[in-house]
């Protein structure tokens, strides 16, 4: 393997783990935030014990998202130099500025969370959780504010050594791409944070039905508030999921076509246009004509247009159309590495795509279901027995996880061969984009690339395996274990004690 | 002033506020089996850092990031130049982050034990490793004509990343010994101070010597007097120490890294990497920086953004002045 090809797995791999904490984080941020918000005003103890127990969850996780967040950042520089230069007058700024306005809100307020349960007057300390969720939401804002550009350049001008120079910064904020990319994250993370509550809280409910256990008092309080909670944010987030989506596809149809066709191996233009429901035949061949598939006809023009009818171009005539205007090979370029003078295939991996927008919509629709069920089964007080569907629910908390990182996938494979994809709004010779092949760090060495990628994926390995031994553990206790101690200002003099502090440390 | 001067500022200001802050941090942690006898009192030495350290680490992401914000040729060129050594570094960061909020999740005492030491190796990983990139970063990387790396994986590191990895710990370990005085009360106090008390003469050599070098290789008037202030400092802070004075002690201490940072970026601008290679292959912040638009749209950012940070980085160190003390291990 080359250093593009182990840069490119390191990249996807240090990506989708990190992704697996952040929409948690978001979305469960919200949720703590509110429970907390809920107790503060009613004073009732079953939010107090939900805020410590989700809370808990919340910062085990939150702990392994900000260690892999800092491998994010440094890799650009690190395995992908030239791209660092090739977009440094844009997306060095976008990253600079989480640093500066959220990241430092979300890190400095959660610790004063975390620490001040008796330091901090009762608000303040509220408040300080609310500042640390609103950090992660701006954090995530400027995150596919960088992502989006790459998807779709704006608010730049090329230059004479072919580099993009930025001239409207706030148009590279308010980027289409980047509202429809984040509003359909941020409701996706709800989802993920829902799920759990579901899940767990549907698990400890039958626990305690099948011992006996009273449904009268606290914890029975917080289990079902959990699942009623989980299950209402999870339905409406799936609600507003697939809104978001829908507008994305369609935006993605105009800016990146290639990419909408590859997910529904699309492989002639066709008017009506139909959607596939399942593909068979030679997929990885990566040769459109080898596969097959089962259709609804007219449903694609649709989902991309609005109407049964209007022509949605195909993979075949995309990728002639790109070769055409962007080369058919790539330049006989010693910074094109290996692939210098190699034909360009316009196609992204169609296994790849296809399959993982599968993924992302069916493994929502598996949550959506989940959290149906739920609400159903503990409808007017009911605690559900049935076996399978308890711990199908729990089984069920990893499916938002895995659309999350299949929609990822798809979103970042879809792209390729571009790392910066070109905006068809702007005249062909004045594009701004850039080769994936062109981007990789010309001065390391495959090995190195190699030892950092093995290094990197064993210790996330035995960090992933601790981290869920960890909730898990936690989770089997259940609430009672939570120390509830009296929050508000200790009076002057006070010890402090170890007990408040060992909430988090 | 022009933009790219004072981003070139802003990088420095950043790089000196992570050492600053993060380096007591890193200093408590490598210092766990060194000053904490018992586990409680390791748990006291932790408990200082606890709220805070989060925070400070904050600033080496916007340190890199303002770096590749502003000057993103430097950024190019800097990192796979060290890419082994800076991908050593995130590990250490990585497990010490983790071990910080894992560590008090289950009550036995191995598993306590166990991550207090990942604490502290991944703590000294992450600062011998930051500071033998800025110690090669000053002092001079092999970088050719086309900037990138001359030699294999580790031709970056010559004596200059061994002398900056040395300074940037001793510098964090009296920093960290000092915090603990200042923070803590009762045996891990009386031994924070005799630990400055003996080495702060010891550590800070490497730092002055390293400022030194590159004083002497492109220093100006107004860095040379930098460099004798910080000299000075260690002089002051020896002094605060041996009369009980730990807050004066710890500003004396803050102002020799202050100080010798200011001379070492002082004296190496307009150049952000000098080469060992040639020195026409210096990369210069002029070659290094994005536009001027891109330049004016982050200043104005900071210039909101930043004064807010510090304000509420400095309530929270306001929050948590209270000093600590051990208590009896909780069974």
């Amino acid at each position: 393997m080359d250093v593009l090809e182990i840069a490119r797995w390191q990249f996807g791999i240090t990506t989708v783990y990190h992704f697996l904490m952040v929409p948690l984080t978001l979305g469960l941020g919200v949720l703590v935030a509110v429970m907390h918000t809920l107790w503060v005003r009613t004073g009732k103890p079953e939010w107090l014990r939900m805020t410590r127990f989700w809370g808990r969850i919340y910062l085990i996780n939150f702990a392994l998202g900000v260690a892999t967040g800092l491998v994010q950042e440094f890799q650009f520089g690190l395995a992908w130099s030239e791209y660092s230069k090739f977009v440094g007058d844009v997306f060095g700024s976008l990253l600079a500025m989480e640093a500066l306005l959220a990241f430092f809100l979300e890190s400095t307020f959660l610790g004063l969370w975390i620490f001040g349960w008796n330091r901090l007057p009762k608000k303040l300390h509220l408040a300080s959780l609310w500042a640390a969720v609103v950090g992660s939401w701006i954090s995530a804002y400027f995150i596919i504010a960088a992502n989006s550009w790459m998807q779709h350049p704006v608010g730049v001008v090329l230059t004479e050594d072919g580099r993009p120079r930025q001239v409207d910064f706030l148009a590279v904020l308010t980027n289409n791409t980047a509202l429809a990319a984040y509003s359909h994250t941020i409701v996706a993370a709800l989802m993920v944070a829902g799920s759990l509550l579901v899940g767990i809280g549907l698990w400890h409910l039958r626990k305690r039905k099948l011992a006996g256990q009273p449904t009268t008092d606290v914890d029975h309080v917080v289990w079902r508030r959990s699942v009623r909670l989980g299950g209402w944010v999870t339905l409406a987030a799936f609600l507003l999921v697939a809104l978001t989506g829908d507008f994305q596809g369609k935006l993605m149809y105009e800016q990146q076509p290639l990419k909408m066709s590859s997910a529904e191996a699309l492989c002639e233009t066709e008017a009506p246009a139909p959607f596939s429901i399942f593909a068979f035949g030679k997929l990885g061949s990566n040769e459109c004509d080898d596969v097959h598939s089962f259709t609804v006809p007219g449903l694609l023009s649709f989902l991309a247009h609005n109407d049964f009818s209007t022509a949605v171009p195909g993979v075949n005539e995309l990728q002639e159309k790109y070769a055409a205007v962007y080369g058919a090979t790539y330049p006989d370029d010693p910074s094109f590495g290996d692939k210098a003078g190699q034909p360009i295939d316009y196609t992204p991996v169609l296994a790849v795509t296809y399959w993982g927008f599968r993924l992302m919509v069916g493994m929502g629709a598996v949550s959506a279901a989940v959290a149906a069920y739920a609400l159903w089964s503990t409808r007017g007080g009911r605690v559900p027995t049935w076996r399978i569907g308890v711990y199908g629910s729990l089984l069920a908390v990893g499916a938002p996880f895995v659309a999350n990182a299949a929609g990822w996938i798809f979103t970042e494979m879809g792209r390729q061969p571009f790392v910066v994809v070109p905006n068809p709004d702007v005249p062909v010779g004045e594009q701004v984009y850039f080769f994936t092949a062109q981007a990789v760090s010309p001065g390391i060495s495959a090995a190195e690339v190699l030892t950092s990628l093995i290094t990197l994926g064993v210790v996330y390995g035995v960090l992933a395996v601790i981290e869920l031994g960890l909730i898990t553990r936690f989770v089997r206790k259940g609430v009672a274990q939570q120390p509830s101690p009296t929050p508000g200002t200790p009076p002057e003099g006070a010890p402090e004690s170890d007990d408040v502090l060992s909430f988090a440390y | 002033m022009d933009l790219q001067t004072i981003w070139f500022a802003a990088v420095a200001v950043l790089w000196t506020g992570f050492l600053l802050l993060e380096g007591f941090d890193l200093g408590v942690a490598a210092l766990l089996p060194v000053l904490g006898r018992t586990r409680s009192e390791k748990h006291l030495m932790l408990r200082t850092i606890g709220p805070l350290w989060d925070g400070n680490e904050v600033w080496l992401i916007t340190a890199a990031g303002a770096i590749f914000a502003a000057f993103p040729g430097w950024y190019a060129t800097w990192l796979p130049a060290l890419y082994l050594p800076f991908v050593l570094v995130l590990l250490g960061l990585i497990v010490r982050a983790v071990a910080f909020e894992w560590r008090h999740s289950r009550s036995e005492e191995r598993w306590d034990t166990a991550w207090t030491n990942v604490i502290t190796g991944g703590s000294l990983v992450a600062g011998l490793g930051v500071g033998a990139a800025l110690g090669a970063t000053t002092l001079g990387l092999p970088i050719g004509a086309d900037g990138e790396r001359v030699g294999g994986a580790f031709s970056g590191l010559g004596w200059p990343a061994l002398l900056g990895a040395v300074a940037v710990a001793g510098f964090a370990l009296v920093h960290g010994a000092l915090f603990l005085a200042l923070k803590s009360d009762g045996p891990v106090r009386l031994r924070a101070r005799a630990f400055a008390l003996r080495w702060s003469p010891v550590a800070a050599l490497p730092l002055l010597a390293w400022a030194g070098l590159v004083q002497l290789r492109e220093g100006t008037a107004v860095t040379a007097v930098l460099w004798v202030v910080a000299a000075l400092a260690v002089l002051l802070t020896w002094t605060r120490i041996r009369v009980d004075r730990e807050g004066q002690a710890f500003a004396g201490w803050a102002l020799v890294l202050v100080a010798s940072a200011a001379t070492l970026f002082g004296a190496a601008y307009p150049v952000v990497i000098p080469s060992t290679v040639d020195p026409a292959f210096d990369l210069t912040v002029g070659q290094a920086s994005v536009s001027d638009y891109t330049l004016t749209v982050m200043t104005w950012v900071a210039g909101v953004g930043l004064p807010v940070v510090l304000a509420y980085q400095a309530w929270t160190y306001w929050v948590f002045r209270k000093r600590l003390s051990a208590e009896p291990v909780h069974a």
